[in-house]
C-alpha cells in the first residue's frame, strides 16, 4: 500500500483518514524533500500512529521525519490522559536523548590555536564509545536519587550551577520518578554510565555563532555573532535502552487484552491510566531523569577541560547553559484542542518542544522570546537555535524538528564513504574532529543525513518555530 | 544484512528451527564482534519464553544480548536444547569482554519487533530481525 499525500498548504500534507486510522495524518515538509527516497515508510507509520486509541487532532510528523520503528523519528502524538495511550516505542529507545547548548565569552580567533588539544583533551576526559564506563561510581540508593532528582543530583553534587536548571526544560526533572518500577536490569546498567557521551550520533562540539538572525531575541538568550559554545548530544545510555525494551516486552502481551488491532508490534502500548501505563510513564521519568543528570554532568566536565587547556579562569571562559531540550519523551502537557483545554500526554520522539512566549513551563528570562530550541546538525554544517512560537502551540502540540533526520541507513552511508578520508574532508572544512568507533565517523558522515538548513526553514516558515541564530561546527568529539 | 536508515538488521537461515534459533544468535554476535576470536570457554544456561515464534526470537536474542550489554561477555556459540513456539532452553557458550583481544564492530543497542519475521520455507527456515543501532 502506498500513502498519497494531500497538500494542505505550503509546507503541510495530509496522510487522509483510511482504513482503522482515527485521526488524519499531517507531515510538515516540502514537495521536494518528500521526493527523496525512503519517504514511503515513514508515512505508512504516521498513519499507523493515527491507529491508537486515544489520539487527538492528528498524527504529526515534522520535516526531518524519517524511517523509525514503530512510531516514525520526528513524529509527534498527543494522547487523551484519561482515555488515550502511552508507548514506549513513541518515546524511543533512547529515553530523553537531547542537546545542550552553552555559550562562551570568548570568540574563535582566541580558541583556534589551542583547539588541536583542546579536542584531544576532550576525547580523552570525556569517556565515550560502545559502553563506555564513566569516572562516577554510584550506589544502588545513589543511583536512585539522580532517578529521582535529575539535573538536581548533578548540581547538588557540584556538576554546575543552580541557573543551569532554569535553563534546562522541566528544570531537568520529571517529577514522577519512581525507581522502584524500574528492573534489576536498568538499574545496573545505569551504574557506571553516568558522565559518558555514549556511541552512535552522540557527540560533543566546539562551535561558532555564524550568523544572528534575530537581535532581539538573540540577545536574551545570550548569543552574538562570532562568540564560541559548546554542545552536548546524549542520552539516558543503556539505563533508557533497558527501560524502553523491559516495557516493549511487557505491553506487546498486554495489548492483546485491549480491543484493538496493532498494525506493528513496536507500537506496543498500554492505557495511561491503567497499572502497565502509570508504570512506564514513572519508569521513563527515570530514564528522562538520568538523561538530564548525564547531561549536566557532561557540560561540567567539558568546561573543566576547556578551563584547563586554554588556561581561562570561569570568568574568562564565562560559559552559560542557554538551554537543555528533550527530543525522545512522552510528557503530560495541557493543549487548547477545538478550543478546549485538555490534558494530553505527548510524545515526541525526535521531536523538540516549542513553547511559546509567556508559557508557564518556561523561565522568567525566556518569558517574552519563548523556549530556547536547540537543534544539532550533522557534523560538517550546522547547527541551529531556535525560539517556540504560539503557532506551534496551535498546531504542533508545541512542538517542532530535533535535527537533520538521516537519508542513508549506515550501510549505504559505509558505501558512500569508501576510499574518502571523512575525518580529512572535515578537516578541510576547518572541522577537527575525533571519534572511537571504527565505523562511526563514515556512518555519520554529512551525507547520511538531510539537509539540516531545509528543514530549519521548513519549520521556520511554516511557523512552529523561529530562526534564532545558526552554529558552524570547528570541533567535534564523537562516541 | 537488512538495510534500514534507523538501523539495520539481519536475514538468517536454518534448515530446521532450532538451527536457525542458533544461527540469529551467532549472526547476530559476528555483527557486534569478530565471532573467530571467542574461545567460549564459559557457558551459561538460558530459558526463554515468548507469545508465538516471532516474540520468541525477539525474547531469545534480546536476553542473549543483555549478556552484552548488561554483563560485557560475548557470545560465541548457542546450542539448542529444546524448542517449542513459546519455550526454550539454551546453552550459549561466552568470552568476557576483553578490550585487549575483542574488537567490537558495531554497537548493538536492542532488538526490535520491527517488520519481524520468522517463518518456514521450503527448505527449512528463515528470520529477518531489525536491530537498533
Amino acid at each position: 500500500m502506498s500513502v498519497k499525500l494531500k497538500q494542505i498548504d505550503k509546507y503541510r500534507w495530509e496522510v487522509p483518514k483510511s482504513g482503522s486510522m482515527r485521526v488524519p495524518g499531517i507531515v510538515y515538509s516540502t514537495s521536494s524533500m518528500l521526493e527523496e527516497a525512503q519517504q514511503q515508510e515513514p508515512l505508512k507509520q504516521v498513519a499507523n500512529v493515527a491507529t491508537l486509541p486515544g489520539i487527538l487532532k492528528a498524527s504529526l510528523a515534522m520535516p526531518d521525519m524519517h524511517w523509525g520503528y514503530g512510531f516514525p523519528i520526528g513524529g509527534v502524538a498527543a494522547f487523551d490522559w484519561e482515555s488515550g495511550i502511552i508507548s514506549p516505542g513513541g518515546v524511543g529507545y533512547d529515553i530523553n536523548c537531547g542537546v545542550r547548548l552553552a555559550t562562551t565569552s570568548i570568540i574563535e580567533k582566541e580558541i583556534r590555536p589551542k583547539l588541536a588539544n583542546l579536542v584531544d583533551a576532550l576525547f580523552h576526559s570525556i569517556p565515550s564509545g560502545v559502553g563506555s564506563t564513566g569516572r562516577i561510581k554510584l550506589s544502588i540508593s545513589e543511583e536512585k536519587k539522580v532517578l529521582k532528582e535529575g539535573s538536581r543530583w548533578a548540581v547538588r553534587r557540584g556538576y554546575g550551577e543552580d541557573i543551569d536548571l532554569e535553563h534546562t526544560e522541566d528544570g531537568g526533572c520529571m517529577p514522577n520518578a519512581d525507581p522502584d518500577v524500574i528492573s534489576k536490569r536498568a538499574l545496573e546498567r545505569g551504574l557506571k554510565q553516568l558522565g559518558t557521551l555514549g556511541s552512535g550520533n552522540h557527540f560533543l562540539e566546539i562551535g561558532v555563532v555564524d550568523t544572528v538572525y534575530d537581535d532581539q531575541i538573540a540577545r536574551v538568550f545570550g548569543v552574538s555573532e562570532g562568540q564560541v559554545t559548546m554542545m552536548v548530544h546524549s542520552g539516558s545510555r543503556g539505563l533508557g535502552y533497558q527501560i524502553c525494551d523491559d516495557f516493549l516486552a511487557r505491553m506487546s502481551q498486554h495489548v492483546k487484552k485491549l480491543d484493538f488491532d496493532l498494525p506493528d508490534r513496536q507500537l506496543a502500548c498500554a492505557m495511561i491510566q491503567s497499572e502497565q501505563g502509570k508504570r512506564y510513564y514513572n519508569a521513563m521519568a527515570c530514564g528522562a531523569n538520568y538523561a538530564w543528570a548525564n547531561r549536566q554532568i557532561l557540560m561540567h566536565l567539558s568546561k573543566d577541560v576547556m578551563l584547563k587547556v586554554l588556561g581561562l579562569g570561569p570568568r574568562d571562559l564565562g560559559l552559560n547553559l542557554v538551554y537543555d531540550v528533550c527530543h525522545n519523551i512522552a510528557k503530560k502537557e495541557t493543549h487548547v484542542i477545538d478550543g478546549k483545554k485538555r490534558t494530553v500526554c505527548v510524545h515526541r520522539k525526535g521531536a523538540t518542544r516549542s513553547f511559546p512566549p509567556h508559557h508557564e513551563a518556561i523561565c522568567d528570562k525566556y518569558q517574552h522570546t519563548g523556549q530556547p530550541v536547540i537543534i544539532p546538525g550533522d557534523m560538517g554544517t550546522a547547527s541551529y537555535i531556535l525560539a517556540g512560537t504560539q503557532k506551534a502551540m496551535e498546531e504542533t502540540f508545541g512542538s517542532t524538528c530535533h535535527g537533520a533526520g538521516r537519508v542513508l541507513s549506515r550501510k549505504a552511508a559505509k558505501k558512500a564513504s569508501k576510499g574518502r578520508s571523512i575525518h580529512r574532508e572535515l578537516e578541510n572544512k576547518g572541522i577537527l574532529v575525533k571519534w572511537t568507533g571504527r565505523s562511526t565517523l563514515a556512518e555519520e558522515m554529512p551525507e547520511a543525513y538531510k539537509d539540516v538548513s531545509q528543514v530549519v526553514q521548513v519549520v521556520h516558515d511554516s511557523g512552529i518555530s523561529k530562526k534564532v541564530a545558526k552554529l558552524r561546527p570547528i570541533a567535534v568529539v564523537k562516541g | 544484512m537488512i538495510d534500514h536508515t534507523a538501523d539495520f538488521g539481519i536475514h538468517v537461515f536454518g534448515s530446521d528451527s532450532k538451527t536457525l534459533f542458533s544461527n540469529a544468535v551467532v549472526a547476530m554476535f559476528d555483527l557486534l564482534t569478530n565471532i573467530n576470536s571467542l574461545k567460549g570457554r564459559e557457558y551459561i544456561d538460558l530459558e526463554i519464553s515468548g507469545e508465538d515464534w516471532a516474540d520468541l526470537m525477539v525474547n531469545w536474542l534480546r536476553e542473549t544480548l543483555f549478556l552484552w550489554n548488561g554483563r560485557e561477555m560475548l557470545v560465541k556459540t548457542a546450542s539448542i536444547q529444546s524448542l517449542t513456539q513459546q519455550t526454550l532452553s539454551a546453552k550459549v557458550t561466552v568470552d568476557p569482554y576483553d578490550p585487549e583481544r575483542h574488537a567490537i564492530k558495531t554497537e548493538i543497542k536492542a532488538v526490535t519487533y520491527h517488520q519481524i519475521q520468522v517463518y518456514r520455507n521450503p527448505a527449512g527456515w528463515e528470520a529477518k530481525i531489525i536491530f537498533d543501532v
